[in-house]
């Protein structure tokens, strides 16, 4: 029953993931035009971003004419409306990837103040569970979403820690406070890329479940003293 | 609060069973659809509610309906009060082949009401909470069945409103009218659900998502035809049902 609806359904999916993985791609080539200081690669990765966007407006016309044509209900309603969401979130994280090669090309030459060591484990974290909470969509897999989820606490740690070293860094010596306001902001681009992986996972337990509900609800911080 | 509740409803023509244990409780001043496959017993269960099942011979209902905590099946009943109390509205328009002021005077002449002057206020009302009045007031004389079928169906549906009731039962009531016409029905369910009880039974899932408050979904299978598989708020048997045999059924994954 249904056949070419279950197949239209099937290829939305497949967009998604593909989608997904320009994203990837696109995050992965940001911070590598960072470390080797590649003007051209992340001029590369901006003028991609605009293939991006046009790739989440075709997905969201098929959604749309989906929802017109098919009626969809249930299941196949949350399914598509969760793609809806997903791919939103994921052109916000190629915002991250071209605002990282913005900031690359805000540096240009200019030497680091330090290797960069966190940042590529940050970049590392943001991929595996950008791929682990497609494919646990894909699965349809609540356990997983959760688990990958609450692995958002892993790179907010490192986070803190890029956070902290740069403090000191800019405390010690004022000349270092441009580049290190700079690689600060690559570091939240990716802070906040894990962000839209746990928004995403939020929609894999919605599919299933029909339940929306926040995953890391973030404890406020204590005000300064 | 419950208008209309059901206890354990089994339903039978002669020893074929039709309904299997229908517990439901149809809430007041609501619309609530009847969704489910050919055969699901649907129609029979609507038809248990006024006892109009009770006209086809050897048919016996079991367990209780209760309509405002009263059993209309017990022995007491004055099954013309009930109906008139819990009206019909067809899947075919049923006009009289009289005038338009007669097919909606027709009840309450019945009930005794004679006055020309209360009559034609009847009339009115009745025309114009079924929205049909400004299109009939001209020549309430003419000939109901040379009304197009849509404002047939709003004149039967005047016809029931104008003996004051406290439910209305559709069965399938647009299936004959162009989508025009059902939407004009349906935006009249949705005013006449201020001051009555509605039930419909409908084949059109999207007309069900779209018109009603709450959503009864019934199923057949080898053992028992005519059980109650869900019931819940519209919104959430179409976007998130409970049961498995419901969301293979709306998603058309059914059979």
């Amino acid at each position: 029953m249904r056949r070419a609806f279950d197949e239209d359904l099937q290829e939305l999916q497949n967009q998604m993931l593909e989608l997904g993985s320009m994203v990837g791609e696109a995050l992965a080539r940001s911070v590598d035009a960072l470390k080797r200081q590649d003007m051209e690669a992340s001029r590369e990765v901006m003028r991609n971003d605009m293939k991006i966007n046009e790739k989440r407006f075709a997905i969201e016309a098929d959604c749309l004419r989906l929802i017109a044509t098919q009626q969809p209900m249930a299941r196949d309603l949350r399914s598509i409306a969760a793609v809806l969401e997903i791919i939103t979130d994921l052109e916000r994280c190629a915002d991250y990837a071209a605002g990282i090669a913005k900031i690359t090309l805000m540096i240009g030459k200019e030497p680091f103040i330090k290797p960069l060591i966190d940042i590529p484990r940050m970049l590392e974290k943001d991929l595996s569970m950008l791929d682990r909470a497609l494919k646990a969509f894909v699965d349809r897999d609540v356990d997983a979403a959760r688990r990958i989820a609450a692995e958002d606490d892993d790179v907010d740690a490192l986070y803190d820690q890029i956070n902290n070293e740069l403090l000191a860094f800019m405390l010690q010596d004022p000349r270092t406070i441009r580049q290190a306001t700079r690689l600060l902001w690559v570091a939240h681009n990716l802070e906040r890329f894990a962000d839209r992986i746990t928004n995403i996972c939020e929609r894999v337990v919605f599919t299933v479940t029909g339940e929306m509900r926040e995953m890391n609800i973030q404890e406020p911080e204590a005000e300064p003293q | 609060m419950d208008k209309i509740r059901t206890e354990h409803l089994y339903f039978y023509y002669g020893r074929k069973q039709a309904l299997w244990d229908i517990n439901i409780a149809i809430p007041e001043r609501r619309i609530t659809a009847l969704i489910g496959p050919s055969g699901c017993g649907k129609s029979t269960f609507l038809r248990c509610l006024n006892r109009m099942n009770d006209t086809i011979p050897r048919t016996r209902a079991e367990g209780r309906v209760y309509l405002d905590g009263q059993d209309i099946y017990s022995p007491d009943t004055n099954v013309v009060e009930l109906r008139r109390r819990v009206g019909m509205v067809f899947q075919r328009p049923n006009p009289f082949p009289a005038s338009v002021f007669d097919n909606v005077a027709f009840g309450p002449r019945v009930l005794g009401l004679y006055s020309r002057a209360e009559l034609a206020d009847v009339v009115e009302e009745s025309l114009r909470s079924a929205g049909l009045w400004d299109e009939v007031k001209d020549n309430l004389r003419q000939d109901a069945l040379s009304l197009s079928l849509g404002q047939q169906q709003r004149l039967c549906i005047a016809r029931v409103v104008a003996v004051k009731p406290e439910v209305i039962l559709m069965d399938e009531p647009c299936s004959a009218l162009d989508p025009i016409a059902t939407l004009k029905i349906e935006d009249l369910m949705r005013a006449l659900s201020k001051e009555y009880t509605i039930v419909i039974v409908t084949h059109n899932m999207q007309q069900a998502a779209r018109a009603s408050d709450f959503t009864a979904f019934m199923l057949s299978d080898a053992e028992r035809t005519g059980q109650l598989i869900e019931f819940g708020p519209t919104a959430d048997v179409f976007t998130r049902p409970r049961d498995k045999r419901t969301e293979d059924y709306i998603t058309g994954r059914f059979g």
